[in-house]
């Protein structure tokens, strides 16, 4: 059956609550999710003071500030911190976002930060998305063709090309699959929403010639169809891309190709 | 380590393979959805009509062919969209292999047993047998 509570070793507990900075006197309270693999206890949520006239406005500058400052165990992935590429998702204030760009008044204090929902933790706020990722290979995410490889390049007209707007701008950091309760119950078999997003991508391609294939492949009760629009995935996502859109022509091709 | 974590993540995600159905399923449920419309707004009228009626002017109401046949619609239709998706629902939430056969099995024998209990109900209505 679906498990609808944590497991005993998961019981979040309270953490530790770290003092404010000499001098800080504009704060923000953090709540932030803490589990360490090597020692054995629970989860816990740390709560820690931000000195707001030291730090950036978003979320990932306060979480960098704790680090340098506070906490220098406190994990989490970060890189380009201007939403291109994806790592810093997690769950803040209760939506999986980009830490990188949401902004800390945009959130209720105290803010609560914890790893994506539903998803193995590697330790802290870094969760391990392996399986996310062979779902997204799973839709073999490159151009397939049998015509012999033209001399310049696989023509496609404007129309087609605007086609994939919507589409190709999906960073893969699975704050929408993460946010999808279907994914949650049966993310072992359900692609979920990016790599559906993804599949579609390529399904539209006009220089694809494997659309039926690909079709093929997401024919099934599990892969494609565990999606009954709940929506969370287009709420969810920081690109302000729409993934329930895009599975929903995925099914009309379906009904398409069959009628 | 269990035999599940030594399976390369692609291994696991691959599985079986596309089980190449669900379309059908899909389809069906739409279509009885729109179907729904009509019908449950028929049935509604039908119940209205039946108000603070004796007990023979019910039975030559809902005896009567076109109510009969709207009524027998009705129950098809409901009968096939409620056996769809509680299947949806079983898929969704019981992994457990025996268990999820038996509630299967369980959500068919039962929405056979509704539709023809109450298809019977209608002829014999009808058909005054």
């Amino acid at each position: 059956m679906v498990e609808f509570t944590l497991p005993k070793n998961s019981k979040i507990t309270e953490g530790k609550a770290w003092p404010r900075t000499a001098h800080a006197t504009n704060v923000t309270e953090f709540k932030v999710y803490r589990w360490n693999p090597d020692d054995g206890q629970n989860p816990h949520v740390d709560t820690y003071q931000v000195d707001r006239d030291d730090c950036g406005p978003m979320v990932l500058d306060a979480l960098i500030w704790i680090k340098n400052n506070i906490d220098p165990t406190l994990t989490f992935r970060r890189s380009c911190r201007e939403g291109v590429c994806g790592s810093c998702a997690m769950n803040i204030d209760g939506s999986n976002t980009l830490a990188c760009t949401k902004a800390m008044d945009d959130a209720k204090a105290p803010l609560k930060i914890y790893p994506l929902p539903h998803q193995p933790v590697v330790k802290d706020l870094v969760p391990d998305l392996k399986n996310f990722y062979a779902q997204y290979g799973s839709i073999e995410p490159w151009l397939h063709t049998t015509t012999a490889t033209p001399e310049k390049e696989w023509k496609q007209s404007r129309e087609d090309r605007a086609k994939l707007d919507g589409m190709y701008e999906c960073i893969l950091c699975a704050c929408c699959s993460t946010s999808c309760p279907s994914y949650w119950w049966n993310s072992d078999r359900y692609l979920g929403p990016a790599a559906l997003l993804q599949a579609n991508r390529w399904v539209q391609d006009s220089r694809d010639e494997a659309t039926g294939e690909r079709l093929d492949n997401l024919e099934d009760p599990f892969r494609l169809y565990r999606c009954h629009t709940i929506m969370n995935c287009s709420k969810a996502c920081p690109k302000g891309l729409n993934p329930a859109k895009e599975i929903a022509t995925l099914k009309k091709a379906m009904v398409d190709r069959q009628a | 380590m269990k035999d599940a974590q030594m399976r390369t993540p692609m291994r696991r995600v691959r599985g079986m393979g596309a089980a190449h159905t669900g379309t059908k399923d899909f389809w069906h449920q739409r279509v009885t959805s729109v179907a729904g419309i009509p019908l449950t707004i028929a049935l509604i009228v039908i119940a209205i009509a039946l108000l603070g009626r004796s007990h023979a002017a019910a039975v030559q109401i809902l005896g009567s062919p076109i109510v009969a046949i709207i009524m027998l619609l009705f129950i098809v239709n409901i009968v096939y969209h409620m056996w769809i998706g509680m299947q949806e629902i079983i898929v969704d939430y019981v992994h457990e292999d025996k268990l999820k056969l038996a509630a299967l099995m369980g959500n068919t024998f039962f929405c056979f047993g509704i539709a023809f209990a109450s298809a019977f109900a209608i002829l014999k209505l009808s058909f005054g047998v």
